[in-house]
């Protein structure tokens, strides 16, 4: 099957081989019960952090919500939304907005004095 | 060969549902979206990060406020514990969402066990993400609701503004997924979805993961950092 597709250049015959190839590299059901066990664990961690007074207190812990938060962003994207799988082409439609976007948050915060670089340079 | 090919692909895709890559353009098409919608909630997330902390007066969502004027002491409006169950609800619906969609793929291989059958049943994981889906509305409404009763609207202060905005745009587009959600299941009790029906169904869930992400960063921004 797959012999007789590559051989066609249609963007039909492409397409079929795209789709096909897709279909045999999905997630199992285990794994997507995993990924949900995983993702619970970690909002149980995030929510735990918040009930610490003196984890709150440290400058750990911002960081620390936002590394979990990503974890999750990140194992959402590719194992339920299947970026992980699917062609580059998707990746690159959704990544570069994000990464547009991202940069849009941190130069607003950096120009509205939320975020500062103290090098002790500055007065 | 080709011939094989095509007829392999629906009918009504054959000529102007691929893109000359050759993935399906409505596939690229839903992530252009999702990728302008990145946008669109990053400018929403910025301006509520660029007004925390700079409400002159109260409720603020961490910490008790004294109204000067009355003194009446108003509480850290944010709930934790609701929010977090209501986090854990949409999660939830995640996971139901990419059972549907397996249970789609995979309508035509045979079940054997009743657990093989519950699994491929795409109407049952329709239906409960559709349920979660709508569960995590109710919350959102009982959350606004009790934050209104406790002094805090959309014209009350700079943080009541950006998070009203920030959350009722998330919760619209949860709205907008749950009524998707509602009409791919009658079309399932219609008529049945199959394989090939699995592209609109991937549509779909790939829009109702990224309301997912979208609430993953709101919670840690909105709630949990203080």
């Amino acid at each position: 099957m797959s012999a007789d597709t590559s051989h066609g250049n249609s963007p039909q015959a492409v397409a079929l081989e795209h789709q096909l190839g897709a279909e045999h590299e999905h997630p199992t059901w285990s794994v997507y019960w995993k990924v949900a066990t995983i993702l619970t664990l970690i909002t149980v961690v995030e929510v735990w952090c918040y009930y610490l007074p003196g984890f709150v207190a440290t400058a750990f812990f911002v960081p620390t919500l936002l590394v979990l938060s990503a974890a999750k962003f990140v194992i959402v994207v590719m194992f339920y939304m299947h970026l992980k799988y699917d062609h580059k082409l998707f990746r690159a439609l959704f990544t570069g907005p994000l990464i547009l976007a991202m940069i849009a948050i941190t130069a607003l915060l950096f120009l509205f004095g939320k975020l500062a670089i103290r090098t002790g340079l500055l007065t | 060969m080709a011939t094989t090919a095509l007829s392999a692909i629906p009918s009504s895709d054959v000529g102007h549902g691929y893109t000359t890559t050759g993935l399906p353009h409505r596939k690229v098409a839903i992530w252009a979206f999702i990728g302008s919608e990145c946008m669109l909630f990053a400018s929403l997330i910025s301006t509520y990060l660029i007004y925390k902390g700079r409400s002159v007066r109260g409720p603020f969502p961490h910490e008790p406020w004294t109204d000067p004027s009355t003194g009446h002491v108003y509480k850290a409006i944010l709930n934790i514990p609701v929010t977090s169950c209501s986090t854990f609800v949409l999660l939830m619906s995640s996971l139901a969402m990419v059972l549907a969609l397996a249970a789609v793929e995979n309508r035509d291989k045979p079940k054997v066990t009743l657990g093989d059958r519950i699994l491929g049943s795409s109407r049952l994981w329709l239906f409960m993400t559709a349920v979660l889906g709508a569960t995590f509305l109710g919350f959102q409404a009982f959350e606004f609701t009790s934050f209104v009763h406790e002094g805090l609207s959309i014209r009350t202060n700079l943080f009541g503004s950006s998070f009203f905005t920030l959350t009722g745009f998330h919760g619209a587009h949860v709205t907008a997924g749950v009524i998707w959600l509602l009409t791919m299941l009658a079309i399932d009790f219609k008529r049945g979805l199959g394989p090939k029906d699995a592209l609109n169904v991937d549509i779909m869930a790939l829009y109702w993961h990224f309301v997912d992400v979208v609430w993953i960063a709101i919670f840690t921004l909105v709630y949990l950092i203080k």
